[in-house]
């Protein structure tokens, strides 16, 4: 479970998480809309400790991240991130790319550590790529790599930073099919997207972001099919 | 108007060729160890530039500093002679190894600190986030996509290097192409005839060097 309690994130003066508190049960897949700059992206960034925040708390199955000696290394083994520029290892191959974590922070063998590789790569459908490398796939490609590579590490929560905004149109329905099969399989995951529709076919509840805070938050249908705040409208209004 | 005296006698040189060629292999291995190792201390250097402790930092400035803007030959000056003179003595190659060596260290931290800025912060973040330490983040993610970058700069030093191991010859080593050239033209004075085919070794090695480098590069970051 992921308890975020009043955190507030500041960029120098800037203020850009407001007090945001909003919990996240396992098995539970939200979604986080809203306009750009409204701090849904930080937001995500702070629950693995990528970012620091400068008020409240998150907790991860109880762990405090942002305390002090909390093991981060070793939380984020629990917590998967795709992110939007994927950031494939550019002088690793495909399959070397999802098999070097494991190697290095689970310690396994090559041969394990291969055949969880292996096995991510053909889930999300890259088996014949496996000695490829990155700059010769798609930004679809890529991305569906980059989900592996999270997947390798058996999180029990993934994160999901827009992963399509920065695709092509005709990528994105692929990776899109990818996290809704995560989505199906139960992985615990928080999105934080532009996809509207795909927010509201997939999620358990769906969180608006406006300002720095939680606008509006309840089941798809509520939110996205009957929103009650006029900003709410109006943003969906204008990405639909 | 141009009187012409001079005899060239090549015979002799021709029969020290393997002296020479002897030197041009010490010549060749310690200008490559000098690279290793100063690779390793850029790299050491870079991340001791990159980090928030004032001291490190310091040392780090410091050194690119000197060894940028000191003669490399006083640099070999000071380590051979000045650390004898605190009565730590060391021979003429260790302290050609060290000033070439601290020399190539400097000049690589310089090239790599600008390497690094191609390399996307985004690169580390995406290790960390798979639970890597930032040590192997930067060792496993980062440094491998620098090299490739850095490297034609690291060619060039080490032809560099190559060349002024020619240097050696002031702190009295005499078993390295010029150290053995010098020896030579010392006993024969034909100065000429044993300084133009030591200029031709240098070149060829050098071309030799850069070749194989060119190839290597081609190998090695194919990706």
């Amino acid at each position: 479970m992921i308890e975020i309690q009043n955190v507030h994130k500041s960029f120098g003066d800037l203020e850009v998480v407001k007090g945001v508190t909003m919990n996240v049960n396992k098995g539970e897949v939200v979604s986080i809309i809203g306009g750009s700059g409204s701090g849904k992206s930080t937001l995500l960034m702070c629950i693995n400790g990528l970012e620091t925040i400068q008020r409240g708390s998150i907790r991860v199955d109880g762990i405090e991240v942002h305390a002090k000696g909390t093991n981060l290394d070793k939380l984020r083994r629990r917590i998967g991130i795709v992110f939007q520029q994927w950031n494939a290892f550019a002088h690793l191959t495909v399959l070397e790319n999802v098999m070097l974590a494991p190697r290095l922070v689970l310690k396994l063998s090559r041969s394990e550590a291969e055949a969880v590789a292996v096995k991510q790569l053909k889930h999300v459908g890259l088996g014949d790529k496996l000695k490829v490398y990155p700059g010769r796939l798609s930004g679809g490609q890529q991305q569906r790599m980059a989900i592996a590579r999270a997947l390798a590490m058996s999180p029990d929560y993934m994160l999901f930073d827009e992963a399509t905004s920065a695709l092509d149109p005709q990528l994105v329905g692929e990776v899109l099919d990818t996290m809704r099969l995560l989505a199906e399989e139960g992985m615990t995951m928080i999105l934080v997207t532009h996809e509207i529709k795909f927010a509201k076919e997939v999620s358990d509840r769906v969180a608006f972001f406006h300002k720095g805070v939680i606008h509006e938050i309840g089941s798809p249908d509520q939110v996205i099919g009957n929103p009650q705040k006029p900003e709410t409208v109006q943003f969906l209004k204008s990405v639909l | 108007m141009f009187d012409f005296k001079y005899r060239f006698q090549w015979r002799q040189v021709i029969n020290n060729l393997p002296a020479m060629l002897d030197g041009a292999w010490i010549t060749f291995y310690t200008a490559l160890l000098s690279m290793v190792i100063g690779i390793v201390i850029a790299l050491t250097l870079l991340s001791m530039r990159r980090s928030n402790n004032v001291a490190l930092r310091s040392v780090a400035i410091g050194w690119v500093s000197v060894a940028r803007n000191t003669p490399a030959l006083l640099q070999i000056y000071f380590l051979y002679f000045g650390l004898g003179a605190f009565g730590a003595t060391i021979s003429s190659w260790a302290a050609l190894l060290a000033g070439i060596t601290f020399n190539n260290a400097g000049y690589l931290t310089e090239n790599f600190r600008g390497g690094l800025r191609a390399v996307p912060e985004t690169q580390t973040r995406a290790a960390r986030s798979l639970g890597m330490t930032s040590f192997q983040a930067y060792t496993r993610v980062v440094i491998p996509q620098l090299l490739r970058i850095v490297f034609y700069p690291i060619t060039n030093q080490m032809i560099w290097a190559l060349l002024m191991t020619s240097l050696g010859v002031v702190v009295g080593l005499n078993n390295d192409l010029m150290g053995a050239t010098k020896a030579l033209t010392d006993l024969s004075y034909r100065t000429f005839e044993y300084f133009a085919v030591a200029a031709i070794i240098y070149y060829v090695l050098a071309k030799l060097t850069f070749g194989v480098a060119r190839l290597a590069g081609w190998k090695l970051f194919s990706y």
